[in-house]
């Protein structure tokens, strides 16, 4: 408890690679969740014990494919009912978990859980420059309230430049 | 000719046999057109009941004759006086007939029988009703199949009752599916009904509960909810209930339950997820189990299986003061959660409702509890939120795999502690 300010979390965890289950590394974080005000998102510093995997060759394979697509890649219901997702969508959902990631910080507080629950919808948008952009709807699961929340987000990624979520909002429900 | 119709007494002697035990079905090679002549007038013989399967046409073409038993003496005789030759092509015609028979009851089994139903792999509503009359019908002794029920939208609510006699035995109450979108939970429920009929008699836990106790498992316990999630909207949690005066549908069927209903722990709203009902048991999903256990009067474990969070929950949710028999609950809890890491690894947190995953009131395990049952669990199966709801069907039996260990804990536990 920090008076005036708001609760402060020291945690130590464990990074696990979902890639390789047996790559993990030790990291130590401070959170730090405003008193009050709900729009701030928390304040997290960080500290990683050790490097993580390197992923150049995944990456690249993955950014020439999307590159060289004739018709800009669109898809729907990620994983499917079934749980189901297939090779070559992977990457996708991969790059929506990493960017949900982004948006669930900037909107937690001490009484939410959010995870990415599926990709309703997501549409690749051609850009003249080297990065990847997708527009994705996705859906938020909320643990406390068991609610399910459209949102939008738009992200751009690159190989060398990482991630980016250049914009992103709660999506109008629809019936 | 007189032998022939001496046999022929005999044969109408004997009365009209529907079966064809011992008969035969000879070929005959008639070598000439007299024995072709021949054999067209011992057919003729009505009285010896003969059949040809293949007529008399020319020689050297063979005759195939089906001859019913009490005729083969007098027809050998025959063929062999006259210098006919023939060779016995089907010794018992009955016997074949049983063979067939079996091999094609085999294949319709295969396609019909429990053993060849896909394990891993989510099924629909109407799947699951079909699967469950199977299993009834390969454990006939063990299994059966009751209706407690209506859902809001008129479905049955089938629960199959495993029992080896008795009267009202005691009983311990499993349900899956309350929260339709929570799909591994129905597929757990499949495999592990499969499970217990499978082991009555081989393994010697289920075999003593089963000696003692009855078990009750209703695995599709939100049928309009399942439906839903299969049509329209694969994240539907909730009932189907129209709420008066909201266009938003469904009611939270685990927050309905009358146990410190209307608290902080549910919503007051319908449009909200755990929208907790206009008044406690609103939902006949919900009522007709109330009615069920209350009528049973000798429920006395009551297990309610969840997804995702990968937890074992024990009462209160609705308030914070420990269960009466906290400690017996935590440390089975413990124990069951245990066992289950023990299989492939998988990790649970444990302890009660309120401590562990969140406040909730109106629960099934809490109403459980406070109305004697002593034993009261929820599961919160895999995963921990990387596939959530959407739980691959590969991670089905490894699911059902783990947390039969934990479920069989409970349950010998509260065999073992009768009260």
């Amino acid at each position: 408890d920090i008076d005036d300010v708001g609760h402060r979390y020291h945690l130590e965890l464990v990074l696990e690679d979902i890639l390789d289950k047996d790559s993990t590394v030790n990291c130590t974080a401070e959170v730090l969740y405003h008193l009050g005000n709900k729009n701030i998102a928390p304040d997290v510093q960080f500290t990683i014990e050790g490097e993580l995997k390197n992923t150049d060759e995944a990456d690249n394979i993955f950014y020439n494919r999307i590159k060289s697509l004739e018709k800009e890649l669109v898809a729907e219901n990620i994983p499917d009912s079934h749980g189901n997702v297939s090779p070559e969508m992977e990457p996708i959902r991969l790059l929506a978990w990493v960017a949900s990631g982004y948006v669930i910080w900037q909107n937690s507080t001490e009484n939410t859980k959010f995870q990415l629950a599926q990709i309703k919808h997501v549409k690749q948008v051609k850009r003249s420059d080297e990065y990847l952009e997708f527009d994705y709807i996705v859906l938020l699961h909320e643990m406390v309230s068991q609610e399910i929340i459209p949102w939008q987000m738009t992200v751009l990624w690159h190989p060398q430049h990482g991630v980016q979520v250049t914009q992103d909002s709660r999506h109008p429900k629809h019936a | 000719m007189k032998i022939l119709l001496v046999f022929a007494a005999l044969v109408a002697a004997a009365c009209g046999e529907q079966l064809f035990v011992g008969d035969q079905v000879l070929r005959i090679t008639a070598s000439n057109e007299e024995q072709i002549a021949l054999l067209r007038v011992l057919g003729e013989q009505v009285e010896l009941q003969l059949d040809f399967w293949r007529h008399p046409t020319s020689p050297g073409h063979p005759t195939d004759l089906r001859v019913p038993f009490p005729s083969l003496q007098a027809v050998k005789i025959f063929l062999e006086s006259n210098s006919i030759s023939y060779s016995i092509m089907i010794e018992d015609v009955q016997e074949l007939l049983d063979e067939e028979k079996k091999s094609m009851m085999t294949s319709r089994r295969i396609e019909r029988s429990t053993s060849m139903f896909d394990f891993a792999s989510y099924h629909t509503i109407d799947e699951i009703y079909d699967w469950m009359d199977m299993l009834v019908d390969d454990h006939p002794s063990l299994v059966s199949k009751i209706q407690i029920g209506q859902s809001y939208e008129n479905r049955p609510l089938y629960v199959l009752k495993f029992s080896t006699g008795g009267s009202n035995r005691p009983a311990i109450w499993l349900d899956t599916g309350i929260h339709s979108r929570e799909w591994i939970t129905q597929a757990i429920g499949i495999w592990t009904t499969n499970k217990i009929a499978k082991e009555y008699g081989r393994d010697p836990s289920v075999t003593a509960i089963l000696d003692s106790m009855d078990i009750f498992f209703e695995i599709v316990t939100n049928p309009d909810g399942y439906a839903f999630t299969h049509s329209s909207n694969r994240m539907w949690r909730k009932t189907r209930s129209i709420n008066a005066g909201s266009h938003c549908i469904g009611v939270d069927p685990n927050r309905n339950w009358d146990a410190g209903f209307g608290g902080y722990g549910s919503s007051s709203n319908p449009c909200s997820e755990t929208y907790r009902g206009p008044y406690a048991h609103s939902e006949r999903e919900v009522k007709a189990i109330v009615d069920f256990i209350r009528g049973h009067g000798n429920v006395k474990s009551v297990i309610s299986i969840h997804s995702y969070s990968q937890m074992l929950l024990f009462p209160y949710g609705y308030k914070t003061a420990p269960a009466p028999n906290h400690q017996e609950l935590n440390e089975l809890a413990k124990k069951a959660v245990s066992d289950l890491a023990a299989v492939y690894g998988t990790k649970y947190t444990y302890g009660s409702t309120i401590d562990t995953i969140y406040m909730a009131d109106g629960t099934t395990i809490d109403w459980a509890y406070d109305n004697g049952v002593k034993y009261s669990f929820t599961f919160e199966l895999r995963d921990t939120g990387h596939y959530g709801f959407l739980l691959p069907s590969s991670q089905i039996i490894p699911t059902a795999t783990e947390t039969w260990p934990a479920l069989l804990d409970i349950m010998v536990h509260v065999l073992e502690h009768p009260y």
